[in-house]
């Protein structure tokens, strides 16, 4: 079991913000939501450990 | 015009009604699924059983139609299941769509070996209509149609019933009472028993018709079909050439104006296309709940089936529960019947049913919400996995039309024994369902024993006694790797074919009393 990683783990962060922010420039809210909620099941299959999902889930409910 | 042809089961004038009156073991109310399999279930262990009925025929309509594996297995103990496999249609595809487009391909059973297929489609009246017959060639089976229970009264060791009939109304006093009388239940409100849960509203359009057409076997799932594209439409073959199509119609339909031929005739003519030909078989429009009783034991009643728990039909979840509610009622009550158990025991079939009632609902209530999700985000979601679905295997997995009945497991129930640490890779352990397998040319659930059944792997002298059933296999085949056998491997099998403990190494010792824990001895 692993725990959610709360210190950096990328290495160009500003570049990897910005094409999350990018991706979502051209689209209106229910376009945004739609493709949020592909965006978080491909990353969430990508992790894989459930714990580090669900913790990740209480995190961002903050 | 219907493919069926309903019968009436003729009434008998009871005994009761000229004064012979005598007290019986089990009554039970309702002639459903569960209460004409509980009485055949008490039959075979030896209990004679009342079942009453206010109606005099099958379920009308097909109702609940995907007759599962486990039931099945169920049902051939009593030399009926080849007769359902034989007229209904046997299937274990489906394929899902998402508009016009298939993006998910299931098998509900993809390796050979079993007695019988994951699913067989067959009416509820068919399957009512071989328990009738049955049940009428069992000498302990007294089946009543036009019997209408009107009032229940719980004594502490028995209960009191008055029953109405055309002939006018008798009293009847049963050790055990079992109510078998569905969603709504009778017995349950004469009695005042809560039925908790949460009530769904999205509507749900059935159509069966028969098409004159060549027909698919395998069930068809589509998310915004072309000819139904703001929601959801289910299509599953019965026998008879029948075709079950269910139209998903959302909170604000008018169920009176979906019900007029006219109009299940249009959403049909989008479906099939202008060259189809169809009759009507029967048609409803449905919304459901998902309820649980707090307890399924009250004082000397016990309750089965819907009268217990109820769910949404996806999953096939409700007829296929309450087989195995009787199944795992009917040898505790008639051990306890035979004074060989505690009355304990019949807690256990409480604690283990409605952990699987649980379960069933907690399934059932995730495929309604996928199916018709209840907020944005939750739509979203859903759309999400079935766009992704395509190109992306993971997300088929997160597909839900239904996640199809299969056996509950009943984790730590108090008459299981736990594996020893470590000992076991794979396998059914305490708790869960056996697995079937050939053995010679047959079947192993040919083999099992009314009673309890011991699985020895390889060599052994034990003897645990005359009323277990005890089966010797060599440590090889499919058998085998099904059971993660060894030499010297041993399971013990409750008579519900549910596993109650399993071994390395056999010693009498630990078999008796695993037999005695199984039996309610510790309780």
């Amino acid at each position: 079991m692993t725990e959610l990683r709360r210190t950096l783990n990328l290495a160009r962060p500003d570049d990897v913000y910005n094409a999350i922010v990018d991706a979502h420039k051209d689209l209106n809210d229910a376009e945004c939501r739609d493709f949020d909620a592909r965006l978080i099941l491909l990353l969430a299959n990508h992790i894989g450990d459930e714990s580090v999902i669900r913790e990740a889930l209480q995190a961002a409910a903050r | 015009m219907s493919t069926y042809t309903y019968r009436h089961y003729p009434y008998r004038r009871p005994p009761e009604l000229d004064g012979k009156t005598m007290r019986r073991p089990v009554v039970i109310v309702g002639a459903g699924l569960a209460g004409p399999t509980l009485a055949l279930e008490l039959a075979q262990h030896g209990v004679a059983t009342i079942v009453l009925d206010e109606d005099d025929t099958v379920s009308v309509g097909s109702r609940s139609i995907c007759q599962a594996k486990h039931s099945l297995e169920i049902w051939d103990r009593f030399g009926i299941a080849q007769r359902m496999v034989d007229k209904g249609i046997t299937w274990e595809q489906g394929e899902v769509y998402l508009g016009d487009k298939p993006v998910y391909h299931f098998n509900l059973q993809p390796e050979p070996g079993h007695k019988f297929p994951a699913f067989v489609n067959l009416q509820q009246y068919y399957v009512e209509q071989y328990l009738y017959e049955r049940c009428q060639a069992e000498q302990l089976i007294d089946l009543r149609f036009r019997n209408k229970v009107v009032a229940v009264a719980q004594e502490p060791d028995h209960v009191e019933l008055e029953v109405e009939t055309p002939d006018g109304r008798y009293a009847l006093q049963a050790d055990w009472l079992v109510a078998c009388d569905g969603v709504r239940s009778p017995v349950r409100h004469m009695l005042g028993l809560p039925f908790e849960g949460e009530v769904f509203h999205d509507q749900f359009l059935i159509a069966d018709i028969r098409l004159l057409d060549e027909l698919p076997k395998e069930r068809r799932f589509w998310f915004y079909p072309p000819f139904h594209p703001t929601n959801s439409v289910l299509l599953h073959r019965q026998a008879d050439n029948v075709l079950r199509v269910d139209f998903q119609l959302g909170r604000d339909a008018d169920a009176e104006e979906e019900k007029k031929s006219e109009n299940i005739d249009r959403r049909l003519r989008l479906m099939f296309g202008p060259q189809a030909r169809w009759q009507h078989e029967w048609s409803s429009v449905y919304t459901f709940t998902c309820r649980m009783m707090p307890r399924f034991v009250d004082g000397r009643t016990i309750f089965a089936g819907d009268a217990a728990h109820v769910v949404s039909p996806f999953g096939a979840r409700g007829g296929n529960a309450a087989i195995a509610d009787v199944d795992n009622l009917a040898w505790k009550l008639a051990l306890v019947l035979a004074g060989r158990a505690p009355a304990a025991l019949l807690d256990t079939y409480c604690s283990e049913r409605r952990a699987a009632a649980r379960e069933n609902i907690l399934n059932s209530t995730r495929s309604t919400d996928f199916i018709t999700p209840k907020f944005p985000a939750s739509r979203a979601f859903r759309d999400a996995a079935l766009t992704l679905a395509k190109d992306f295997p993971f997300a088929r997995a997160l597909i839900n039309s239904g996640r199809l009945s299969v056996p509950t497991v009943q984790p730590g129930s108090p008459l299981d024994t736990a594996d020893r640490n470590g000992d076991w890779a794979g396998g059914p352990g305490p708790g869960q369902a056996m697995l079937d397998a050939p053995i010679d040319g047959g079947w192993l659930i040919d083999h099992l024993g009314r009673d309890f059944s011991l699985l020895i792997f390889g060599e052994s002298a034990i003897d645990p006694g005359s009323d277990v059933t005890v089966l010797r296999f060599a440590a090889d085949g499919l058998l085998q790797k099904r059971y993660d056998a060894r030499p010297g491997t041993a399971y013990l099998v409750r008579p519900d074919r549910y596993i109650a403990a399993r071994w390395r190494t056999l010693e009498p010792a630990k078999v008796g009393a695993a037999l005695d824990r199984a039996r309610g001895g510790c309780l």
